[in-house]
C-alpha cells in the first residue's frame, strides 16, 4: 500500500519534470505527413526539371518559380500540419499548446532554421545553386539537434541523419533533388512512424 | 532501514510541495503563473506550499518588475536541490527493499 505511494510519487515527479522543460505533445503523425508532402514536392519538382522549355533553368524562368512556389508550400504546409496536430495532442492529454515549454521549442528550432534559410538565400544570390540544398539539409539537422532538448529526445538522432546527408550532398550536388527527397521525405515518414508507435498511440490506449 | 527513512524529508511530502520541487530541479527558473499552470492549483495554495519552502531555505523567490507587470520567479537553492535528490534515492531504496 505505502510502496505503491511511492511509485506513484516518483512517476509524479518524472511526469512534471518532463511535463516542465518539455514539449512532448509534438505529433509523430505530422511527421509522416510531412514526410509525404515532401515526397509529392519532389515528383512535381522533378516533373517540372525534365519538361522544362529550355536547356537550363535560370532565376528568371516560369519554371524556376514553380520549384520555388512548391517549396513554399511544402514548408507551409508541413509547418501548420505540425502545428495544428501538436496542438490537438497537447489539448488530449492536458498540456498546453501554448506555454514555456513549446515557446523555448520554437525558438531553439527556429534560430538555426532561420538562418539557414536566410544563408540559401544569399547563396541563391550569389548563383550557388548546388549549394542550396544541402545546406537546407545541413541547417534543418542542426535546428533538430538543437530543440531536441526542449522536446522529445528522438529528434536528436533525426537531426544527426538530416547533417549526415547534407553532406554527403555537398560532395554530390547533381543528385540534390535525391538526397532532399531522401532527407525531408523517407527520413521524416520513418521517424513520424517511430514516433507515432512510441508516444501517439501509446496516449490514446 | 532507519536511515532511508531519516532521508525522507517531511518538507516533500506533499504533492504539491514535490511538484515544485521537480520543477525547479529541471528549469533554472519558474514564474508563479508558469508553475501554478503546471501543476493545476489555485493562487493561495501555491502560494503557502512555496512559502514552506522558502522557509526550509530549499527555494528562493526573486520579485522584479517587466514593464508595469509585476514578476515572481523561483528557483531552487543549491541545499535545496541537494535535499530532493536524497529524498528521491530514499523512496527508491524503500520501494527497493520491499521488493
Amino acid at each position: 500500500m505505502k510502496d505503491q505511494q511511492y511509485i506513484d510519487q516518483l512517476k509524479d515527479i518524472r511526469t512534471i519534470m518532463d511535463r516542465s522543460s518539455r514539449f512532448i505533445s509534438l505529433s509523430g503523425l505530422s511527421g509522416v505527413l510531412a514526410g509525404i508532402y515532401a515526397i509529392l514536392g519532389a515528383f512535381s519538382a522533378h516533373y517540372i526539371i525534365h519538361y522544362r522549355n529550355h536547356p537550363y533553368i535560370t532565376p528568371e524562368s516560369a519554371e524556376f518559380k514553380q520549384l520555388i512556389a512548391i517549396a513554399a508550400a511544402v514548408m507551409v504546409l508541413s509547418i501548420s500540419t505540425a502545428a495544428i496536430l501538436s496542438a490537438r495532442k497537447a489539448k488530449k492529454s492536458g498540456e498546453k499548446a501554448w506555454n514555456k515549454s513549446s515557446r523555448r521549442l520554437l525558438i531553439n528550432l527556429f534560430i538555426p532554421l532561420t538562418t539557414g534559410g536566410i544563408f540559401g538565400i544569399l547563396l541563391m544570390r550569389e548563383e550557388l545553386y548546388g549549394l542550396i540544398a544541402p545546406v537546407t539539409l545541413i541547417f534543418y539537422g542542426l535546428s533538430l539537434v538543437n530543440a531536441s532538448r526542449y522536446t522529445l529526445e528522438t529528434l536528436r538522432s533525426l537531426g544527426i541523419l538530416f547533417i549526415i546527408l547534407g553532406l554527403i550532398n555537398t560532395a554530390f550536388p547533381a543528385y540534390s533533388l535525391f538526397f532532399w527527397t531522401l532527407g525531408f521525405g523517407l527520413l521524416h515518414i520513418l521517424y513520424g512512424t517511430i514516433m507515432y508507435l512510441k508516444f501517439d498511440r501509446k496516449q490514446t490506449d | 532501514m532507519k536511515h532511508v527513512i531519516s532521508h525522507i524529508n517531511k518538507a516533500f511530502d506533499h504533492r504539491i510541495r514535490l511538484g515544485i520541487m521537480s520543477v525547479l530541479m529541471v528549469n533554472e527558473w519558474m514564474e508563479f503563473t508558469a508553475l501554478k499552470e503546471l501543476l493545476e492549483v489555485t493562487d493561495g495554495n501555491l502560494a503557502s506550499h512555496v512559502k514552506a519552502l522558502e522557509q526550509e531555505g530549499f527555494i528562493v523567490v526573486t520579485k522584479q518588475f517587466i514593464g508595469k507587470k509585476p514578476n515572481t520567479r523561483y528557483a531552487a537553492t543549491a541545499a535545496g536541490k541537494l535535499a530532493f535528490e536524497q529524498h528521491i534515492n530514499a523512496l527508491e531504496q524503500l520501494i527497493k527493499q520491499s521488493r
